[in-house]
């Protein structure tokens, strides 16, 4: 892999990659992608995506996190993904952020969940500052006080990491059905279901303006240059298989028999 | 270092314990899988190992935490050393696991599809994840002692 310029003036280099509306899974296919095979730091926003997807983690059991005969029904995707964490359903009122960078880009960021999670919550307490009732908790996760506006989850290699974050600018109270309340839920959540968990982001601050603090926010710990879609893809190796995919609609029938047979025994 | 001498104390143990041990003793390479295959969960953070054979967790910051879910490579696949071989899952980040030595994956701990916190609470025994025919042993000597990889972790620690 070639050495590239990683750092200038002082700021880690990144290349700001801004996408509007590119579906969920090709967007986890690139970032999986760059995480394996560039040496570039990268920060993805994608504006939206097209159609409402179900994104699991990488552990995700269809039979405890969703409503599988209603996502049958109304023939939804559902993915899962490379990263760990929870399950969102994510629609064109979904703003994305994603970093992928080398562990030693931010200095003295230790490249392991806690920390990257820290470092990422002090950037958007830098965005959101201002707006909204949102605190800093003391474990040093920002969350808001009341409901929550985005999820958050991470992938860590060898000598990489990528943290990505889905942003509930808006939402279809609707979809929110087709996702169980998870067995293990962070202590904060209280056994609160979905709706009574997050609210719109759209209610504190403009689509634009978030994008707008978000770039600057990151511009402030990094040198930006801006990146096309054709840039990280010339980058890219083509060996590389992505294992986020979509998950077939056997396998979510499987797990209907598999959740029917669980509540018999 | 201290891999080899518990490489060689349980190659004796095996004489003893297993029926298999024979055919493991006949090639000196399978006893080297047999043993290592336990060493393959000593690149994870926060273990450390005492010359007296015992390994105790590290008594310092838990980088990785509770781990949920671990993705596990299948039985006759390679692995080749520093890659990644599969993933471990802890609260909302997955890892990398790193494969110390190159060789082919001779059998995978299915135990812990279903019990993946045996790897914080066993690591060296229940919590094993697969073990490996080393098609290079050489590639042993690379790898850190008890007190190399203890400093190494500390120096770490204290550099951020």
């Amino acid at each position: 892999m070639a050495v590239s310029q990683t750092r200038d003036l002082g700021l880690p280099l990144i290349k700001l990659l801004r996408l509007k509306g590119v579906p969920i899974l090709q967007q986890l296919h690139l970032e999986e992608r760059l995480l394996r095979t560039s040496s570039d730091n990268w920060c993805i926003i994608n504006d939206g995506t097209i159609d409402p997807t179900i994104v699991m983690g990488i552990s995700g059991k269809p039979q405890e996190l969703l409503e599988i005969e209603s996502i049958l029904r109304d023939d939804i995707p559902v993915i899962r993904r490379f990263t760990g964490g929870g399950t969102v359903i994510v629609d064109q009122g979904t703003i994305f952020v994603t970093f992928i960078c080398n562990k030693d880009a931010v200095p003295g960021l230790q490249s392991y969940p806690q920390p990257i999670m820290s470092w990422s919550s002090l950037l958007y307490k830098k965005v959101f500052q201002g707006i909204g009732d949102f605190r800093l908790r003391e474990n040093g996760i920002l969350r808001a006080w009341r409901p929550q506006v985005w999820r958050e989850c991470e992938s860590i290699t060898k000598n990489r990491w990528v943290h990505h974050t889905s942003f509930l600018w808006d939402y279809e109270i609707s979809n929110m059905g087709y996702l169980k309340l998870p067995k293990r839920a962070p202590e904060y959540r209280q056994a609160r279901d979905h709706l009574e968990f997050i609210c719109r982001m759209k209610d504190y601050i403009s689509r634009s303006s978030f994008i707008d603090r978000t770039i600057e926010a990151v511009g402030s710990e990094f040198l930006l240059r801006s990146a096309e879609l054709e840039d990280a893809h010339c980058t890219l190796g083509s060996k590389f298989e992505p294992s986020s995919r979509l998950l077939r609609k056997q396998e979510l029938g499987e797990a209907i028999f598999k959740s029917l047979t669980a509540s018999q025994s | 270092m201290a891999l080899r001498m518990w490489a060689s104390s349980t190659a004796n143990a095996l004489k003893l314990s297993t029926s298999a041990s024979r055919s493991a003793l006949a090639s000196p390479a399978f006893s080297l899988a047999r043993s290592f295959s336990t060493g393959i969960f000593a690149v994870l953070e926060g273990f450390k190992y005492a010359s007296s054979h015992e390994w105790v967790k590290h008594d310092g910051p838990d980088h990785l935490g509770e781990v949920v879910f671990v993705e596990l490579p299948e039985e006759g696949k390679s692995v080749s050393q520093g890659n990644s071989f599969g993933a471990v899952e802890s609260v909302k980040a997955t890892s990398d696991i790193n494969s110390p030595i190159s060789g082919e994956v001779v059998e995978v701990n299915t135990k812990l599809s279903e019990s993946p916190g045996l790897i914080n609470s066993s690591p060296y025994e229940d919590g094993w994840m697969i073990k490996v025919k080393p098609s290079n042993p050489s590639e042993l000597e690379s790898l850190m002692g008890a007190k190399e990889y203890t400093k190494f972790c500390e120096e770490e620690d204290a550099s951020h």
